[in-house]
């Protein structure tokens, strides 16, 4: 199949093997001399290991823990935090304490219950609101940034404003859901581990595991395994597991497989962050904005991981998508003793959007002008300053991208028709709502320069035939596709004959990890240039391969200090409107009609594109209303997927959605990311078209049957 | 011994009349296809057919199938359905991570074979009982309203 314009859509890669159920995922695999390992956990939120009391163990079955561990006890990510293995302390319900490793599954897991540690309990730190008030305390912010105009000018600003209107907002957990739980396994060779597994980031386990395992560079090997749903929750969290493998492997001389049941995976790995965020604005006598500060409280969870990244881009985005005459941000990540939270599609900006929707949307009301409208005067445009002194450099196409929906949803039509169908009926009630939303494309700052550095490679064969060697992961968004696509494209090669295997770090360079909608953006461009470079080589019935590195855009210098200059390189952007019906006798939200209209640069793949919008539109709206998660006394009680309600095919409605043209200079036939953005937009237009139902306004998300039948009451009760 | 057929041909286990039909599966038969994504009956990914109705292979104790026709993926890959369940998938975009996958093709198998022109409405009820996070279903739901279409006449 030759390749005439980049977005048509083609046949996947992997159509096939997952169709048929026959491509193997990890716990499909099965090594000689294999044994599983199953982890014995704490039980207590935050104590001292007194004492560990092992049963008798048959032959075969063994014991690994911390004194196995060749290297540092520590899961390599960002700070040493993370113990492989508790040491003396434990910090969560569920860290790790020790493996079992043995042949049969059942037999460890009735081992398992044998197992007794004695942990001398100490007084933890459950919620996020007992970490605030504990915030002084040594040890429990965990990471903070301050920027933009001074306190000073802002309550200088304060002092003359006709007004003040100070927000509390809340945002839930988040659980990933990814169908496939998490997997890995470590396969024992006598001069090399290799692990495989379910993963989106094959050279932050292999760095993992180097540290970990103390040893040379050849003596480990990644292979990605076809990877079921990520969504973040493999980004950081499998190089813990690869950690216990492989330190397990070594100490046992066996290959050791660990894949979790549902409700471990629900349990112990990484969730999205609650958080708090604060607003507080001056307006004017008619309600303009004067002057906003935001704080931001992440609940990082028992140990630092990614959040201080996380809780980067929750600032970046603390002002949406507009323009503030004077504005303020600082935000914490603040330790509670919980299961440690990490990546989620989105990476803090679901929470910044969904907080910063809903105040402008609360704002609108006090001025009296339609939602909508009031955001529209706020709107940034392009060579507007970003809140850390960038600048929005490309083309925007919002305004239009709005009109757009406004025509498409009949918006005025429909507004006036739910309101008589709202006065007619007393129980249920229709609302509209909106959501005005960006997602900065790549790792924030100079992270791709600085940390990343990645470096792409294509091998071709004296046959003609094009291999990507490449270290990032397909699970499920569809790269082993759209980037191959972009390859054949640019060598005029039919797509055919361009191959990306599976990613194994013994044979392809670190072209970085698969997260912070980078990958058709930044690897997809390094492709297209070695690509070029090939094409320009080319020459028939040779081996032939090229390498490419980054090459960063100069931008204004992001300097993490001052919390100051171009945060991202691109940005892709995102409008939301929603239809709902509120049943004010259950609470219950029924949606009826979600349109998203996106810009992307270009679409490298129509039907993928769709497939981004789509499932990324339906996480979002369930975040807003359907997936609630709770942790009491630190422990996370939502062990089976019904106890926590992700979307089934019964809750999700048709999605109208446009994507449109606006070609990036630095990305693939002008692709820019597009994996998080088609989040961020849902739950906040679902709040707005909630509150557009009921005539109320909410405080948080998620926005559940029993919140709206409490705010009821309580409207019920104002209004005697 | 337990004594059944899978995909149509008689086979015995003299494993625990406990184990599930599942792990059977998988590990006796070595038949991949079905997944397992909860272990408890709520997302569907280990559908399989006994006696032509669409189960959980994972709530279902294997001395309870003595007997009894079980069918997995496996045993429909050479079907005319699967072919236009296959193409249809594609065609759609149904498919993402893949997990969800072979059991989201046993409960449209199933609905068509049960209802061979479903509403897309119905086709949503169908495939109720199986969760897919990454499509948000829509691109499924068109897949099976295309498979319908195209296989008009053979379910």
């Amino acid at each position: 199949m030759s390749l005439k314009d980049i977005s048509t859509s083609v046949p996947k890669k992997d159509h096939s093997g997952k169709v048929s159920g026959q491509l193997p995922y990890i716990s499909d695999v099965k090594v000689e001399n294999m044994v599983y390992g199953v982890l014995v956990r704490s039980q207590v939120a935050y104590g001292k290991i007194i004492s560990i009391q092992l049963p008798n163990l048959p032959e075969g079955y063994e014991a690994v823990g911390a004194e196995d561990i060749p290297g540092p006890n520590f899961v390599k990510i960002i700070k040493e935090d993370q113990p492989i293995f508790a040491n003396e302390w434990v910090n969560y319900i569920g860290e790790p304490i020790l493996m079992l490793v043995g042949k049969d599954l059942n037999i460890l897991y009735s081992l398992l219950k044998e197992v007794k540690v004695i942990i001398e309990e100490h007084q933890a730190i459950y919620t996020l609101d007992e970490a605030i008030k504990q915030k002084s305390a040594a040890g429990v912010i965990m990471a903070s940034y301050e920027f933009g105009e001074s306190l000073e000018t802002v309550s200088a600003i304060e002092q003359g404003a006709h007004q003040i209107i100070e927000e509390e907002y809340d945002t839930g957990y988040q659980e990933h859901v990814y169908l496939e739980p998490q997997g890995m396994l470590a396969i024992y060779k006598d001069d090399e581990i290799e692990v495989q597994g379910s993963m989106q980031c094959l050279y932050y386990i292999k760095n993992a595991l180097l540290s970990a395992l103390a040893c040379g560079d050849d003596e480990v090997r990644v292979v990605q395994s076809p990877t079921g749903g990520g969504f973040g929750g493999k980004e950081e969290f499998p190089s813990m597991m690869a950690c216990h493998v492989a330190v397990a492997a070594r100490a046992v001389k066996k290959s050791v497989m660990l894949v979790f049941d549902r409700s471990e995976d629900m349990v112990v790995t990484t969730k999205r962050h609650p958080a708090k965020l604060n607003y507080r604005t001056a307006l004017d006598k008619v309600g303009n904005i004067l002057s906003l500060s935001v704080e931001i409280f992440l609940d990082g969870g028992a140990n630092v991981g990614l959040s201080s990244v996380v809780l980067q881009r929750a600032l970046i985005n603390s002002a949406g998508v507009y323009k503030i005459p004077h504005f303020h941000a600082k935000g914490y990540v603040l330790k509670t003793n919980t299961v440690p939270n990490g990546a989620f599609r989105g990476f803090g900006a679901p929470q910044s959007f969904a907080g910063i929707e809903s105040h402008l949307g609360h704002l609108s009301k006090l001025a009296n002008i339609e939602p909508l409208e009031y955001k529209r005067k706020y709107l940034v445009k392009q060579g507007d300053p970003t809140i850390t002194k960038g600048i929005f450099r490309d083309p925007i196409l919002v305004e239009d991208m709005i009109e757009d929906l406004l025509k498409t949803s009949e918006y005025k039509k429909k507004k006036q028709e739910f309101q008589r169908f709202n006065q007619q009926n007393l129980r249920y009630k229709k609302g509209i709502g909106t959501s005005l939303f960006l997602h900065g494309c790549g790792f924030t700052g100079s992270g791709e320069r600085d940390h990343i550095k990645a470096t792409v490679k294509l091998v071709k064969s004296k046959d003609g035939i094009v291999m990507l060697k490449i270290s990032n992961s397909d699970m499920g968004q569809g790269i082993l596709t759209t980037l191959c696509k972009i390859v054949a494209k640019e060598l005029d090669l039919p797509y055919e004959d361009v191959l990306y295997p599976y990613p194994d770090t013994k044979v392809v360079p670190d072209s970085g990890p698969t997260v912070a909608s980078r990958t058709t953006m930044i690897v997809g461009k390094l492709l297209e240039r070695a690509a070029k470079k090939l094409k320009a080589q080319w020459q028939s019935g040779v081996d032939q391969e090229v390498v490419e590195h980054y090459v960063h855009r100069e931008m204004i210098p992001w300097d993490e200090k001052t919390f100051t200059g171009d945060a991202y390189p691109a940005y892709s952007w995102g409008v939301n409107f929603v239809e709902l019906e509120v049943d004010t006798l259950t609470g219950n939200v029924k949606l009826e009609k979600v349109y998203g209209n996106y810009e992307v640069g270009k679409v490298i793949d129509d039907r993928i594109m769709k497939g981004q919008i789509d499932g990324g539109l339906a996480q979002g709206l369930a975040y807003g209303y359907l997936e609630k998660m709770t942790s009491k006394q630190g422990k996370i009680q939502q062990k089976s997927i019904s106890d926590y309600g992700p979307p089934t095919s019964l809750d999700v409605v048709p999605i109208e959605s446009k994507v449109f043209d606006n070609p990036y200079a630095d990305g693939p036939y002008g692709a820019k990311g597009a994996g998080e953005l088609t989040l961020i937009g849902g739950a906040p237009a679902v709040q707005a078209a909630i509150e557009d139902a009921l005539h109320t306004t909410f405080q948080q998300i998620p926005i559940t049957p029993e919140v709206i039948i409490e705010s009821l009451w309580m409207k019920e009760g104002e209004e005697g | 011994m337990i004594k059944f057929t899978l995909n149509g041909k008689t086979e015995e286990t003299n494993a625990p009349a406990t184990t599930r039909l599942l792990d059977l599966l998988r590990d006796d038969f070595e038949l991949i296809g079905t997944k397992e994504g909860c272990g408890e009956g709520e997302c569907g990914a280990c559908s399989v057919f006994v006696n032509n109705l669409l189960q959980n292979s994972c709530l279902i104790p294997i001395g309870s199938i003595a007997g009894a026709e079980i069918q997995t993926i496996e045993g429909i890959l050479e079907t005319k359905k699967f072919k236009i369940l296959d193409e249809s998938y594609s065609d759609a975009g149904g498919v993402q991570c893949g997990y969800c996958i072979p059991g989201m093709i046993m409960a449209s198998a199933a609905l068509l074979s049960k209802n061979p022109h479903p509403s897309k409405a119905e086709i949503r009820e169908g495939i109720s009982g199986n969760l897919c996070r990454c499509t948000g279903y829509n691109m499924i739901v068109d897949a099976i309203n295309q498979a319908a279409k195209k296989g008009d006449g053979i379910w």
